[in-house]
């Protein structure tokens, strides 16, 4: 038996690479085309993976002809960088993918749902034998435990999860907050989406085209305000998203002093994603407002990510564990069914696999 | 026999406060069980060396400044075992251990264990005075660990470095919560220890008198300016801090003049 894995990614291939190999091949077809015993698919933005078990050794190429998706075009036309697992080697690479070691962004949550869905797909279609079915429920357990037991998951890094991770730890709930936004930007329209999405339903948009505010403020279920007003909005509101063209700061220490002093208890939290920025800088150091710019924004973005690295090494070890643990396992149970069926355990496979 | 219980009980704190510190400097803190289960374990020998003590003594062991700091340390980690799981404060743990440790390595090492020579006989008003007023002490001990922990967070925010700890702190606002409830608890326990005072049937030293009006004046100021919001959460939480340091400062004269004029 030989359990391999054959795919590209983001680290070895273009996207234009994986878009080529992403077309209408699914686990059943490469079952049928490169006659293995079992077989799953994993396909995301950043990746196209076979994973399959097979009684003889089916060839890269094999693999890489199965995923094409113009038959006519033989994938040594552009030599696609393809990897191969085999083995033990194999099961580590899948731990690591679906505990999101080996995503762009390390950490992230989503390769966790993709690889489920992608053996939840295949579970049921008879694709999926006992082999990978072991195998994906432990890789499933593994990222649990990596996210459980590291902090590879912690911290926000992206524009919208960061503002959202900085409210909620200036105001715990944000179902309570006010937000206006300033200025009709796309990326101030994704921020205030990920606010909404995490409870926020007072939303007021102001901009210098009211007709653009009130198209924006229907789109995300909130209320347009006359550009005029927004200064008398901030006495009121709890965050303050801003990203207009002015080229001068719209909001000063001058001007919001006084609208302070009748909110003193509670704070502002500023998010200002202008360029050139729309809020003076110097009205971070006033008490109770919580300035972020987009430098600081990236900075606690690339501050998660430091943390999530610092991490790796610990998420190596617990799945390290796991490998040995299950390779141990499914030798032990293989060896056993061997004696009384004469097949060649995995063990042995395995071993005869690390080439 | 009963300084050994508090040994141990001192390890327990110490433990907490270890592993905290390894964990913050490997930047990897995470809140978990060991932490509370330590705190936990360590009040349960306190509470063992408080009853022995007051076994021994006959009444609350509370008659020289090394008994006050136990009971201090004792209360403190009460109120944390009271609060924290009940606002979702974890990691107040982490703040409140090493407080615990401070005060109880003190009480350990520092000469103040002095027994008075004759048994002082149980005088319930005197009894519930002084131990109704270091309960709410411990209430000021843990307004001043969520203060501590709101200036830590709120200082992160500001400057934009944010260490692991910060995925663990809870949110401004429900700190300030804490801190809020925390004074007023404090302020009506103490208020009641300042009122059984009279009812002790002497009088009292007039400097004990005066330093504990003094506390209380100042819990109360800090209290009336945060009801007419005339000072931001952040003033509030810095004086959290000092107005315990005052209070601890306090106390120990407070103690310090009780034992060179014990009352009957």
């Amino acid at each position: 038996m030989n359990l391999f894995c054959i795919g590209l990614s983001h680290h070895t291939a273009n996207v234009a690479t994986l878009e080529h190999f992403a077309g209408s091949a699914t686990a059943e077809s490469i079952l049928r085309d490169a006659n293995c015993a079992e077989a799953l698919l994993l396909r995301t933005c950043n990746r196209v993976e076979v994973y399959g078990v097979s009684d003889k050794r089916i060839s890269t190429d094999d693999i890489a002809r199965s995923l094409t998706r113009k038959l006519h075009r033989d994938p040594h036309d552009f030599a696609p960088p393809f990897y191969r697992y085999e083995a033990d080697k194999c099961v580590q690479h899948l731990f690591r993918v679906a505990s999101a070691l080996d995503s762009m962004v390390i950490g992230e949550s989503e390769i966790f749902g993709q690889t489920k869905k992608a053996y939840e797909s295949v579970r049921t279609s008879g694709a999926v034998g006992p082999y990978l079915h072991r195998l994906f429920q432990r890789a499933f357990r593994v990222a649990k435990q990596v996210r459980t037991h590291t902090e590879i998951a912690r911290g926000a890094v992206s524009v919208g999860s960061v503002a959202v991770d900085l409210a909620q730890k200036i105001f715990g709930k944000l179902s309570d907050c006010k937000v206006l936004l300033l200025g009709a930007g796309e990326i101030s329209e994704r921020t205030a989406r990920a606010l909404i999405s995490r409870g926020v339903s007072d939303l007021r948009v102001s901009n210098r085209s009211f007709d653009r505010a009130c198209e924006l403020a229907q789109a995300v279920g909130g209320r347009a305000v006359p550009f005029d007003e927004w200064p008398g909005q901030c006495r009121e509101i709890d965050i303050l998203i801003t990203s207009t063209a002015s080229e001068t700061p719209l909001l000063t220490p001058g001007k919001l002093a006084p609208i302070l002093r009748e909110r003193l208890d509670r704070p502002l939290f500023i998010i200002d994603i202008a360029v050139p920025r729309d809020v003076d800088p110097t009205v971070n150091q006033m008490e109770g407002v919580y300035l972020y710019d987009i430098d600081s924004i990236r900075s606690v973005a690339e501050q998660s990510l430091a943390l999530r690295r610092q991490q790796v090494a610990a998420a190596e070890a617990i799945i390290a564990e796991h490998v040995t643990d299950f390779v141990d396992s499914i030798s032990q149970g293989l060896s056993r069914a061997s004696q009384s069926t004469e097949h060649p355990s995995l063990e042995d496979s395995l071993r005869a696999s690390e080439l | 026999m009963d300084r050994y219980i508090l040994i141990v009980s001192t390890t327990c704190f110490l433990a907490a406060v270890v592993r905290t510190s390894l964990a913050l400097r490997a930047g990897v803190f995470r809140p978990g069980r060991f932490n509370f289960l330590a705190i936990v374990l360590g009040f349960v020998f306190q509470t063992a060396f408080l009853s022995i003590r007051g076994h021994a003594l006959g009444r609350c062991p509370i008659t020289n400044l090394f008994e006050v700091f136990i009971f201090l340390a004792w209360s403190v980690a009460a109120i944390y075992m009271l609060v924290g799981p009940a606002y979702r404060l974890s990691l107040m743990g982490a703040f409140t251990a090493p407080l615990v440790v401070a005060l109880q390595v003190v009480a350990l090492i520092a000469p103040i264990d002095i027994r008075h020579p004759a048994k002082l006989p149980a005088n319930p008003w005197l009894e519930f005075h002084a131990s109704i007023s270091l309960v709410a002490y411990g209430a000021f001990a843990l307004a001043c660990i969520a203060g501590v922990m709101y200036l830590v967070q709120e200082r992160q925010l500001k400057t934009h470095r944010l260490h692991s700890i910060f995925y663990h702190l809870p949110p401004l606002s429900d700190l300030f919560a804490a801190i809020t409830r925390l004074l007023w608890w404090g302020f009506a326990l103490y208020t009641l220890g300042i009122l059984s005072g009279f009812f002790t049937g002497h009088p009292l030293p007039r400097v004990q008198v005066v330093a504990a009006i003094g506390v209380w004046l100042l819990y109360a100021a800090i209290l009336q300016a945060r009801h007419l919001r005339w000072l931001a959460p952040k003033r509030v939480a810095a004086l959290c801090i000092l107005g315990f340091s005052v209070a601890l400062t306090l106390l120990w004269g407070i103690t310090f003049t009780a034992e060179m004029h014990p009352l009957p």
